[in-house]
């Protein structure tokens, strides 16, 4: 990856709707050269998908997200695999990581009610072959995600004009 | 109670300034999108506030040295050398001062004399004209223009030039055009400088924001310049720390002396707290070669391109400036004053930019929008602004 392609990807993760026009326009560039790197990066599934990162709290809709840790008997590299891609094939598991430490993956799932959040873990996930025991958290309330802060106090620390 | 008979002349005769008086107005109401700021919009690298923390738990709450913790001044030293390629000893050519602010008043308080003339290009930083006032002398705006990128002319130069004339200020990266000076027009004004023996006050405060190959040149480090250079720089925004107060002078050392004779009797030493943080950012900035900082450009430097196109692109005459965190556009194609624009943006869009008049006569036709924000808020603001001078064109035809 060039010092371009990186620099895109700074951006884009910043905000995936910039547009060509104005990533060249930031970065120096012409607009042909943007495209071309942003077609190689996702060619290389190195960008994978566009997306907006949404607060939940403010839709009014019933929510429930979760991270749920699981633990899997132990086996060699391909049986986490194995297990992984059976977790990962539903569509409200969102995140599946492998992790160092006292249990081995870890999941985000975004379901519409906590009970489906009860219901994910006890039917779907314990009942995988593999799988020796889950920790299920619910998520209380987010203060950041994404990278960015959802709190809505954004009063500024600098005076709005000054030399 | 008569309190004009109280007040001195000089005290009653300087002109408060133009932004806080736009400041106020915009204070007034609820939001507004501000493009007037004037400090970058990063806050101080946890290191330094976690050091500047440290000391206050050590108890290192005292004064320090007249010149500055001795530390400091090695590091400040060594960047001077390894960024800008001059030598200023550390114990003889360098004070450190309450933010640049106090080396600007040092500076002209140790050099002005009744009488003297001191050379200030236009337009700028609201503070020279009324420090050299207050120093006695008389500034002499040295105009500017935006065929020229505003940088200052040799040749323009020659014409302000008088037996009166004891200092040039040369503030580049400048506040508020976003103008810097490459070498070789550097090279020019120093040959004038030397020719007719002033003095420059080399005012480099935005040295690390300068959006090119070469990089900041400092004056001083020109051949046969040192001597007759006063360099004032400070961190507040190379490395955000504008409310802590911390700024250096490096000058040779009988001009240093002067300066640090009115120091030590007025400020007595820059404040200690800030002077620690101040070694943190230099240590950090040493050990990882100042990535910090050129991240800090990066970013100011995409946002610089953004604003520059889009302010074109709605016909708001522009050139690229390449220093600082501000673009200087021009109203003329709007048949207004900076004044009319900036009254009626904030009345009608919410937006506020500065006057260019704030800055001297020759900003009248101009406004100041600073980057220094997130591209966010950029967005938004230019968006209004582009409606706004779409709305001013119907009405003109």
């Amino acid at each position: 990856m060039n010092k371009l392609q990186k620099n895109i990807i700074k951006l884009l993760k910043e905000d995936a709707r910039y547009g060509y026009a104005k990533i060249a326009t930031m970065l120096g560039c012409d607009e042909d050269t943007v495209k071309e790197a942003v077609t190689e990066l996702e060619s290389k599934g190195i960008i994978v998908k566009y997306t907006a990162i949404i607060n939940n709290e403010k839709t009014g809709e019933e929510f429930g997200d979760a991270l749920i840790e699981v633990r899997v008997t132990p086996q060699a590299r391909r049986g986490f695999d194995a297990i992984a891609e059976k977790i990962y094939k539903f569509d409200d598991v969102k995140a599946v990581f492998l992790m160092s430490g006292t249990y081995d993956l870890a999941i985000t799932l975004e379901c519409k009610t906590a009970k489906d959040v009860a219901l994910f873990v006890s039917e779907r996930l314990s009942a995988i072959d593999g799988v020796v025991g889950t920790s299920t958290h619910f998520i209380m309330k987010k203060y950041k995600d994404g990278g960015v802060i959802f709190e809505d106090d954004e009063s500024s620390k600098r005076l709005s004009v000054s030399e | 109670m008569n309190y004009e008979k109280f007040i001195n002349e000089r005290a009653k005769n300087i002109k408060p300034s133009g932004i806080r008086k736009f400041f106020e107005i915009v204070e007034q109401r609820k939001d507004v999108i501000s493009l007037g700021v004037g400090e970058p919009d990063f806050d101080t690298p946890w290191g330094s506030r976690e050091a500047a923390v440290r000391s206050i738990r050590k108890g290192m709450t005292h004064y320090t040295s007249n010149y500055g913790l001795l530390q400091l001044r090695e590091l400040i030293s060594e960047y001077y050398k390894k960024r800008y390629n001059c030598d200023y000893d550390c114990k003889s050519e360098i004070l450190t001062t309450t933010g640049a602010s106090e080396a600007i008043d040092l500076a002209l308080r140790a050099v002005c004399e009744n009488g003297d003339e001191i050379l200030i290009p236009e337009p700028s930083y609201v503070s020279y004209c009324p420090c050299v006032v207050l120093a006695g002398a008389n500034p002499v705006a040295v105009k500017c223009n935006a065929e020229t990128e505003f940088k200052l002319v040799a040749d323009e130069l020659e014409k302000y030039i008088t037996d009166k004339t004891k200092a040039l200020i040369l503030p580049y990266p400048n506040n508020p055009t976003g103008a810097i000076m490459e070498r070789k027009y550097l090279e020019k004004v120093a040959e004038t400088a030397i020719k007719h023996d002033i003095l420059i006050i080399s005012d480099e405060i935005y040295s690390e924001l300068t959006y090119n190959e070469e990089g900041h040149t400092s004056i001083a480090s020109l051949p046969n310049m040192k001597e007759r250079t006063i360099v004032i720089n400070g961190f507040s925004k190379a490395f955000a720390m504008t409310g802590w107060r911390l700024g250096y002078v490096l000058a040779p050392k009988e001009l240093l002396h002067a300066m640090y004779k009115i120091h030590q009797y007025t400020m007595l030493c820059a404040p200690t707290i800030s002077q620690y943080a101040g070694i943190e950012s230099l240590k950090q900035g040493f050990e990882d070669d100042f990535t910090s900082v050129t991240e800090m450009r990066d970013q100011y430097d995409m946002r610089r391109r953004f604003v520059v196109k889009e302010l074109n692109s709605m016909g708001l005459k522009c050139f690229t400036p390449r220093g600082a965190f501000y673009v200087f556009p021009c109203l003329s194609s709007l048949g207004m004053t900076g004044e009319e624009f900036a009254s009626r943006l904030l009345e009608e869009e919410c937006v506020a930019v500065v006057p260019g008049s704030a800055f001297g006569e020759s900003g009248e036709y101009f406004v100041r929008i600073s980057y220094a924000y997130s591209m966010k808020n950029l967005e938004i603001a230019l968006q209004k602004i582009a409606d706004f001078v779409k709305k001013i064109k119907s009405e003109i035809k």
